[in-house]
């Protein structure tokens, strides 16, 4: 296991916490796949920044009321992922850290988390979160793997960070979310890797003041690697067949209401 | 000898708690005996040597009960030490999970620890051998995409809950167990975990329910939850939705339907306005009809739905509302 360097030890009350954060394609863009059939025809995309991304900002950021202490947002990917990283300064980060790189766009969790990994090497912080996965790739493996580089603890799918840094080894207290409505709550040191589970919390608004404040904050655009050395290889990407056959019902909303009414009382006998 | 160059194996890491089989691991030892190459099985824990038997059922070349007292409860640093280990003796060509919350948060640290290529998710294996393809949900399942795996053996991989059937395993005249003691060095182990435990018991039962309406992000706001309620009292359905729709508040925990909520199986399931999200399809495709209407032609719900209406929600309930009440 590689050493923890660089991380440990500083003075705790002030936490120093890094949200690494993704920008991904809106819900309501048409997906569109691109000619080599390997990706998303995302020139033409319209961005927003990842949802579960937005549950661990506000996390870190009520940590940081708490606490004291800085958030630090952590991006990787091309010169538009600015516009996500702005939209986390106007809630109330810090600073930005940006790996400004085209070859990051669509990379896989290996190289993603390698690169998030340099750039936090050196930033002495208490406290990784992310969100659980992304809306596009949805690897849910970047933080396991970034905390593993770093030579951190982690967990995962958290829904409550409690902080006490008189107690040592276990400074960090969360509560995992296991499946079919179990819970358990783990200890652990700081500083520590946690993939933050959407709905722990509630997501605040940019508001007017801090979208004119964040236009001064710093964000500090950083090299990607030399080499991206990913794990895996999209061979195609395409819509998937319907596995079911789903009578598709037309007309107009009253015609396929009554249709649709029709066919649960005479042929699927539901109701 | 470098790993990946001796014959091929499928080492399947099922999974326990406290006693308890994770019923996906038989989904994941059904992908793997369906590849046609040799299959162990591993489970770790302490004392496990009932559940290791339980799974020498299967046909199966071996289970081994990897077993050390830090193994007791799970932690993600104790699990990944002993697997790496049993991973340099067994030197399998694949590693293969169901694709569950441990496997999240372990299966990622293990192939980074031993510098090897993990695909999650997978819902279907194409080709055989090393070439095969594995194919796994993008976008929230809107796409799919066929993935190989890049650089030396082992490869991991956690498969979609549901994707393959527990019922398809093949069972044979008693596979051997062997236990293996892991040691696993407890000091080195930085997650103290607690015991798990249920939130104050669900008000609601939704298994029970014999129709459901359910409700997505189509619903766009609290205060058009009337609009699916007025649905489901001409029903007589019980009110659902999709997970963020209880991450906004807008409906308490216990109605939501998905991995993270319920799991049912009514005669009759509507969707409205929910895109289909894995997450919550795992909740409720076993349901005998699924009636989905959502505006978006391409959300993946259309794909498990007996019936579907393209169009918006706001028109087409009240619609259905009234021809209900004919």
């Amino acid at each position: 296991m590689p050493e923890a360097q660089g991380l440990w030890p500083k003075a705790l009350y002030e936490m120093k916490i890094a949200v690494c954060i993704k920008q991904v394609v809106t819900r309501e863009w048409q997906l569109r796949v691109n000619d080599s059939k390997t990706w998303i025809r995302d020139q033409d995309a319209a961005w927003e920044p990842n949802e579960p991304d937005a549950y661990a900002l506000e996390e870190a950021l009520r940590l940081k009321e708490k606490h004291g202490g800085d958030v630090i947002v952590v991006s990787a990917g091309p010169a538009r992922v600015q516009q996500a990283i702005r939209d986390a300064l106007a809630r109330g980060a810090d600073r930005a850290l940006h790996i400004e790189d085209d070859r990051l766009a669509a990379a896989d969790a290996f190289a993603v988390a390698e690169a998030l990994a340099a750039a936090l090497k050196d930033e002495q912080v208490d406290l990784i979160l992310t969100g659980l996965q992304s809306d596009d790739q949805g690897f849910a493996s970047v933080g396991v793997i970034l905390a593993e580089k770093l030579g951190l603890p982690h967990a995962t799918i958290i829904m409550d960070v409690q902080i006490d840094p008189s107690a040592g080894t276990g400074a960090l207290r969360v509560k995992r979310e296991l499946e079919a409505g179990w819970f358990q709550w783990v200890a652990m040191p700081l500083p520590a890797v946690l993939t933050i589970q959407s709905g722990i919390n509630q997501l605040r608004y940019a508001t007017l003041k801090g979208i004119m404040a964040a236009k001064k904050k710093e964000i500090k655009k950083l090299a990607g690697p030399a080499s991206i050395a990913g794990k895996q290889e999209v061979v195609s990407v395409y819509f998937p067949e319907k596995g079911k056959k789903t009578q598709m019902i037309a007309g107009s909303a009253a015609e396929a209401a009554a249709e649709l009414v029709r066919k649960l009382r005479e042929d699927a006998r539901v109701i | 000898m470098a790993w990946g160059l001796g014959p091929r194996l499928i080492l399947v890491v099922a999974e326990q708690r406290d006693g308890a089989l994770n019923r996906a691991s038989w989904e994941a030892i059904a992908a793997a005996q369906q590849s046609g190459e040799p299959v162990k099985v591993v489970v770790a824990g302490d004392g496990v040597s009932a559940i290791a038997s339980d799974l020498a059922s299967a046909d199966v070349a071996e289970v081994i009960a990897l077993e050390d007292n830090a193994l007791a409860m799970y932690t993600p640093d104790g699990f990944v030490a002993a697997l790496e280990a049993l991973i340099a003796a067994e030197q399998p060509s694949l590693v293969f999970f169901a694709h569950t919350y441990q496997t999240r948060d372990f299966a990622p640290k293990l192939a980074a620890r031993v510098d090897r290529a993990l695909i999650v998710d997978v819902t279907a294996v194409k080709g055989s051998g090393a070439g095969s393809a594995f194919v796994r949900p993008i976008f929230q399942g809107k796409l799919s995409a066929d993935v190989k795996p890049k650089g030396p053996a082992p490869h991991f991989i956690s498969f979609q809950i549901g994707a393959y059937r527990a019922d398809a395993v093949k069972k044979g005249a008693g596979a051997p167990v062997r236990q293996v003691a892991a040691s696993v060095d407890a000091s080195a182990i930085r997650q103290k975990p607690e015991a798990p435990f249920k939130e104050a018991k669900q008000a609601v039962d939704l298994s029970q329910a014999e129709r459901i309406v359910a409700v997505g992000r189509g619903i766009k706001g609290q205060e058009h939850l009337a609009v699916a309620e007025g649905l489901a009292n001409a029903l007589g359905a019980e009110i659902a939705a999709s997970r963020p729709i209880c991450d906004a508040g807008w409906l308490p925990m216990d109605r939501q339907i998905g991995s993270s909520g319920q799991t049912v199986a009514p005669k009759l399931y509507v969707a409205l306005g929910i895109s289909g999200a894995i997450q919550h399809l795992v909740g409720m495709k076993g349901s005998r009809t699924i009636v989905a209407i959502n505006k978006d032609p391409e959300a993946p719900i259309f794909e498990i739905a007996d019936y579907g209406i393209e169009g918006d929600l706001f028109e087409i309930v009240p619609a259905m509302v009234a021809e209900l009440a004919k």
